[in-house]
């Protein structure tokens, strides 16, 4: 399975130096051979995630390697499924990148034996995992989408056009595209944490037990909502939603992996090493 | 098998000088002749096919092909003796428009053979334009080509000499950054909108003060599209009203410039006012109202109409003029980067035409010609005699007679292509008896 893994690492690690050629040299095969990279890759991770659910008739996402894996999967799969609808390439020059490096960090991560669980097997924790995963995943591109928007933004109040502005997209693409991204990111994040109170009814008999998971990802689903009202009532569009959009991805890693190593709770066993 | 050696040098030792035309290109343009001369010696169309005509009944003009645009004077043609044609076109052209020969000479180059091919696909290019990559003279050139093709003055050498300047020009253009990315104040500009607003679809000009270069940007913007309202303000309205009709636009007066800003997204301000026009005290307040959609401020008066500091709001963007041309002499860098690509784009082309034109000529089209009969013949003659059991004799006798065979084929047409008759043109018949035969590889096409 380490092989497999090392296999994968390489493929997304290609795609990742094809689409940062592309984004200098801005060469057209060069995007195609990154985009078909990055596509082979997911194909052979979501094999590897498959015989891994098989293998253990539990969805992988047990200890922090599992969770890392199963995040990036997520994001590549995000990112690989808008490119059927938008004309975001330059995206994958970030995109490419953020998965190796999820993917080169669970490598490292010691793999501990799952333990054999019956809290893993409802029908409402595969929804609960999945849905929270892809959205995070989308949100994940709006703050990758934000940082483009930031660099183009300065490149042309700058005054100074050399590098980003030939290469970027417009900023009213990239501000809507990342508005795009939240949308639906905010709206799987909800779902999510919604199947997430049904699934805790029905194991521990209580939808909210200050498990401080709980506790940052409703603060991350706050600075989201927060956001999302913002621009619809007073418009916030451009640079400062593109900045909310990397502190929304902040608080969402923080989510993601910080709570477990400053905090306890029963979400603890997932991330364990 | 072998034929006798002697009869392989049989054509060859026949066939002595004969004279192979050359190509000649003579010109003036922009770096070697100041404007005051070019624009004496520009032809319109009509003078262009009048003079297509008389030169082609020159003797020593086989096809002729000339472009005048307001940069350049060409003339090319192919001729048996190009240093008697040099002087008889530069005299002829001198005298049409009445310019002194002695002032008209220095202003002249000329160009022979490879260099006159080559300096052709710098033109059609636009690598030897004055601005670099400028679109405009590949179209020239081709309109100046139908209209040789049209008056019926160009034949197989100027036309495949033509034909091949477009397909390098097209490479270059496809294959290099020369034509990229703009370097006019008002294509600039536009550029930028285009990086700040996805499509300009819908997006609402204003167009403040008028001024040619204001006026074309809104032109430009017009054709990327901007199918949004155009506005136009001006201090006396009549004038405005009279420009507002040119855009299809509403008038507006000046004092309501701060209070259109919300419904906006462009505005071009080129007025004459010694003080700022728009300040950021009027932007402020109105970007919230416009729920900031993004803002676009291109400054062209000098001294400036838009406060500078408007640039410092979210969401609202200011280029000056200073500004502007700071983007355009990034550009024309870029330009220039990208034309050392272009002209080994231009050398392949230039060997790959010499390729061609070398073949041209009688002796390789007979001798090329004579092998492809003699292959024939010698490979039929192997594949019978091997078969056939007959004496030493009568196999000299049949290998006699295959190679009379082959002689007396190859006889009449190489007579023919030797001397075609005194009026015409030599190298349509070998550019035929080439194809006929199929004596180029398929990639010479």
């Amino acid at each position: 399975m380490m092989s497999a893994m090392i296999l994968i690492i390489l493929c997304y690690m290609l795609s990742s130096s094809c689409y940062i050629s592309f984004f200098l040299l801005q060469k057209h095969f060069l995007h195609i051979l990154a985009f078909g990279m990055l596509a082979a890759a997911f194909i052979l991770h979501t094999a590897l995630l498959s015989y891994q659910y098989m293998h253990f008739g539990q969805m992988p996402v047990h200890n922090l390697h599992q969770t890392l894996s199963f995040a990036a999967w997520a994001i590549a799969g995000v990112y690989l499924l808008m490119r059927f609808r938008l004309r975001l390439k330059i995206l994958g020059a970030y995109t490419a990148p953020l998965v190796s490096l999820i993917l080169i960090a669970a490598f490292f991560v010691p793999q501990s034996d799952p333990l054999p669980s019956t809290v893993l097997n409802s029908i409402w924790l595969v929804v609960h995992v999945l849905i929270i995963f892809v959205g995070e995943a989308a949100l994940a591109l709006a703050g990758g989408t934000g940082a483009l928007y930031l660099m183009q933004e300065h490149a042309i109040k700058s005054k100074n056009p050399r590098f980003f502005l030939k290469r970027l997209p417009s900023l009213e693409f990239l501000d809507s595209t990342g508005y795009l991204f939240i949308i639906v990111g905010f709206t799987l994040l909800t779902v999510g944490l919604v199947t997430g109170f049904v699934y805790a009814e029905k194991v521990w008999g209580r939808i909210w037990s200050w498990d401080p998971k709980e506790i940052w990802s409703v603060i991350t689903w706050l600075i989201y909502a927060a956001l999302l009202h913002e621009r619809l009532v007073a418009g916030w569009r451009g640079r400062r939603a593109a900045i909310m959009a990397i502190i929304g991805l902040a608080a969402l890693i923080f989510t993601f992996i910080g709570v477990n190593f400053l905090l306890e709770g029963h979400h603890d066993e997932f991330t364990r090493w | 098998m072998n034929l006798p050696d002697g009869s392989r040098h049989f054509i060859k030792s026949q066939i002595v000088n004969i004279e192979s035309l050359e190509i000649v290109l003579i010109g003036i343009n922009h770096r070697s002749a100041p404007v005051e001369l070019r624009e004496k010696l520009n032809f319109s169309k009509t003078e262009t096919e009048q003079a297509l005509l008389i030169m082609q009944k020159e003797p020593s003009i086989h096809e002729v092909f000339m472009v005048s645009t307001c940069n350049r004077v060409e003339v090319l043609v192919s001729t048996d003796q190009p240093e008697a044609v040099k002087k008889l076109i530069a005299a002829y052209i001198a005298a049409w428009k009445n310019v002194p020969i002695e002032r008209f000479m220095p202003a002249v180059y000329v160009y022979t053979g490879d260099k006159a091919v080559r300096h052709l696909f710098r033109v059609t290019a636009s690598l030897d334009s004055m601005m670099l990559g400028e679109p405009q003279i590949l179209g020239q050139v081709k309109e100046a080509y139908r209209q040789a093709v049209d008056t019926k003055t160009t034949g197989v050498i100027l036309n495949r000499l033509l034909h091949k300047a477009f397909s390098v020009a097209k490479r270059v253009r496809s294959e290099t950054g020369i034509g990229g990315h703009a370097v006019s104040i008002s294509y600039a500009a536009i550029e930028l909108a285009k990086k700040i607003f996805d499509s300009l679809e819908n997006k609402s000009v204003l167009l403040v003060g008028a001024g040619e270069m204001a006026e074309l940007a809104v032109e430009h913007l017009m054709r990327s599209r901007c199918t949004g309202r155009v506005l136009v303000a001006n201090r006396t309205f009549s004038s405005g009203m009279k420009l507002a009709d040119q855009f299809n636009g509403t008038p507006i007066r000046f004092e309501e410039i701060p209070e259109t800003l919300e419904a906006i997204d462009i505005l071009i301000s080129s007025t004459g006012s010694p003080e700022y026009v728009v300040t950021r005290h009027h932007v402020k307040p109105v970007m919230r109202r416009r729920k900031n959609r993004p803002l676009f401020f291109i400054d062209i008066a000098v001294p400036r109409d838009i406060d500078p500091a408007i640039n410092r709001i979210a969401n609202a963007y200011v280029y000056d003029i200073d500004d502007l041309q700071g983007v355009i002499s990034e550009n024309i860098k870029s330009r220039q980067q990208e034309s050392v690509l272009a002209e080994r784009i231009v050398d392949e082309g230039v060997m790959r035409f010499r390729c061609w034109y070398k073949n041209l000529d009688v002796v390789p089209t007979i001798v090329a010609l004579r092998n492809k009969l003699y292959n024939i013949a010698e490979a039929e003659l192997y594949k019978t005699l091997h078969s056939m059991d007959i004496s030493e004799a009568e196999q000299e006798a049949l290998k006699k007679m295959t190679e009379a065979m082959v002689n007396k084929i190859l006889h009449d047409p190489t007579m023919f292509l030797k001397n075609p008759g005194t009026h015409r043109n030599k190298s349509t018949y070998l550019d035929l008896a080439r194809k006929l035969f199929r004596l180029d590889p398929e990639n010479h096409h």
